[in-house]
């Protein structure tokens, strides 16, 4: 197929309408939450236009460091735990029969229809002394009492993970089903076992789009601000769960702009860092 | 006994039969062709052989020792696939070595064997390109030095050519022959083409609906087709009915003809005679009365399509013993009775 640069301005006619949703909706209340992030806070809740940097001074402290630095290794080690669980659940279900897939393709759907409350509330019934899975273990013989598994940080990786999995499957299924499957035929001819086909052919073959994955499951891990609060400590909430509590709990809407600003920026420079990382590797 | 011995083979996909007990004896050394149309189970064949898939029933065994359980990667073989299966993330010089380095060759060791194979299929200096950025025939020969990188008992391809182009193709199937005899590896291939076949194969093994219709060399095969099946199906071939009458003479399109004979026993049957050996001569004086239906001059060759008792015959001569005839004309044929061959009906 030729594909002809557009000649007129009516050519770009298809861009405008996902164009226009993307100023409305993204870049004018980022620019707003940017001019707001250098406001001056005014006592009883409200600012006034301003340029400082008090909002950005004040979270350079040892506090929000780490609150920080906890938000983006939670939301790495979700993305983690959700690929190294996604590859070999979506290869194998790629490989299953057609009815297989459906089934599992429509209960994995079936928990996008979940809201973020219902999978904590979910998860922290399941977690707890009182109802929880540590009485099954009892019954079975495994424990001698049933014991609260939250709040805990397991618990938010577990319901965290349990809420991005059908992302990663629904962004590595299609890559996989597409992969070749003589490729791992040849590896297995070649001497290697179906295991160490998997590792040496599959895994490098889909590198890109695991890269992809892994910087999808972190981004949307790090919007995540009431998992940590239903089923962590405080020392497991994260940067989102601050900004929440900044903006609606105390009413401080400069301080908690710049939060947000400072996590987008943030979280853009490690995607950035990791597509580069990407790229050299691939030009080597 | 070395070698590949196929006892009894048998794959069965539900209630479809794909292989239905074969058996078949590789000596070391040769180069066997699996021939037949789609479906006939010649790919399904191989990847039991290969251990892709598993038999229902029967053995295979490999130099000696049973091998129809053995998991693929402890076969000891070397397989090109009809989609070649090169790995995009690697370059040429690591795929070829992906074998070696699986079994923990040493880095340099791996190195100089992968010299040594880019030589032989005429790459060399290519070890570094990205498999991506070669040509199909380059690709084609990549996937060969990759599978036999290890120097395998069991040299094995399907459809290895079927991407190529005609010309190239014509090229690979000598290269391929040439490569073979030159490192005396048993080599078995999986092809529909039946030109590959009689290029490149000591024994032609022609398949149909999971079954081994007959294996013998290509010449044998040409010229005394076991079934009308094969006779069909390698080359182009004329079908007659044949018939015996009262005191055993051959009656062909209603014509007595010397020569040929029935089986004892048969007073029916079919006569397949290729059409270099249909000769079109003036009526009469014992040749069978035909009419000229249509003629194709294809250059190197003149195809003359006649028309004799109910049947058509298709005879083909060299430019320079053209027959002088033309459409609708009465003419004789004469078959050669030394080439033609009465199968069973």
């Amino acid at each position: 197929m030729r594909r002809e640069p557009p000649q007129r301005l009516a050519d770009y006619g298809p861009l405008f309408f996902p164009a226009g949703m993307l100023i409305v909706f993204f870049v004018v209340p980022f620019a707003t939450m940017i001019a707001v992030s250098f406001f001056q806070r005014q006592q009883g809740g409200f600012y006034t236009p301003a340029f400082v940097f008090d909002n950005y001074a004040r979270f350079l402290t040892a506090f929000f460091g780490g609150v920080l630095g906890f938000s983006l290794f939670l939301a790495i080690a979700v993305a983690i735990a959700c690929v190294a669980i996604g590859i070999p659940f979506t290869y194998l279900l790629s490989r299953s029969k057609r009815s297989v897939q459906i089934v599992w393709l429509v209960a994995l759907l079936s928990v996008l229809s979940l809201s973020e409350v219902m999978i904590g509330f979910a998860w922290s019934t399941l977690f707890s002394r009182t109802a929880g899975i540590t009485n099954l273990f009892v019954w079975m013989g495994l424990m001698t009492q049933a014991q609260a598994l939250t709040p805990s940080f397991g618990a938010v990786m577990t319901a965290m993970t349990y809420q991005a999995f059908p992302y990663t499957v629904l962004v590595l299924y299609p890559a996989l089903v597409r992969l070749d499957p003589t490729l791992t035929e040849a590896a297995r001819t070649l001497g290697a076992s179906p295991v160490k086909a998997f590792f040496t052919v599959v895994v490098p073959a889909l590198r890109n789009t695991i890269l992809a994955t892994l910087i999808m499951v972190f981004i949307f891990a790090l919007g995540s601000y009431l998992l940590p609060q239903l089923l962590g400590r405080p020392q497991h909430w994260t940067l989102s769960v601050l900004i929440t509590d900044q903006a609606i709990y105390q009413s401080n809407m400069p301080f908690a702009a710049a939060m947000a600003v400072f996590l987008v920026l943030v979280s853009l420079a490690l995607v950035g860092l990791s597509l580069y990382a990407g790229r050299q590797k691939e030009a080597k | 006994m070395s070698g590949l011995n196929i006892n009894h083979v048998t794959k069965q996909f539900g209630t479809f039969t794909a292989v239905n007990d074969i058996s078949l004896s590789v000596p070391d050394g040769t180069f066997v062709c699996l021939l037949g149309p789609s479906g006939c189970g010649k790919t399904t064949l191989m990847r039991m052989i290969a251990g892709l898939d598993l038999p229902t029933g029967g053995k295979i065994e490999l130099g000696g020792s049973d091998i129809t359980q053995v998991p693929t990667h402890k076969r000891d073989l070397g397989m090109v696939f009809q989609s070649l299966a090169l790995f995009p993330h690697l370059t040429v010089g690591e795929n070829i070595a992906y074998s070696l380095r699986i079994r923990g060759v040493a880095k340099d060791v791996q190195k100089s064997r992968v010299e040594e194979l880019l030589g032989m299929i005429h790459l060399p200096g290519f070890a570094d390109r990205s498999v991506n950025k070669l040509s199909g025939g380059q690709r084609q020969r990549v996937a060969i030095a990759r599978a036999l990188a290890i120097s395998p008992k069991l040299f094995l391809l399907d459809e290895p050519l079927s991407a190529l182009d005609a010309k190239l193709r014509e090229a690979m199937q000598v290269e391929l022959r040439q490569l073979q005899q030159r490192l005396g590896i048993t080599t078995i291939v999986v092809t529909h083409d039946q030109r590959e076949a009689m290029t490149m194969a000591d024994t032609v093994v022609v398949m149909n609906k999971g079954e081994i219709r007959q294996a013998a060399a290509p010449v044998d095969i040409y010229r005394r087709p076991a079934d009308s099946f094969v006779a069909d199906f390698i080359g182009q071939t004329n079908l007659i009915p044949v018939e015996a009458d009262s005191a055993g003479r051959a009656i062909v399109l209603g014509q007595t003809v010397e020569g040929i004979s029935l089986p004892t026993g048969t007073s029916k049957g079919m006569l397949s005679v290729r059409p270099e050996d249909v000769q079109v001569t003036a009526p009469g004086n014992g040749a069978i009365s035909a009419t000229v239906t249509f003629i194709r001059d294809l250059g190197g060759a003149i195809e003359t399509f006649v028309e004799a008792g109910g049947s058509q015959v298709i005879a083909v001569s060299s430019p320079r013993a053209r027959p002088e005839v033309s459409v609708g004309q009465q003419v004789g044929i004469r078959l050669d009775p030394a080439t033609s061959v009465v199968l069973a009906k």
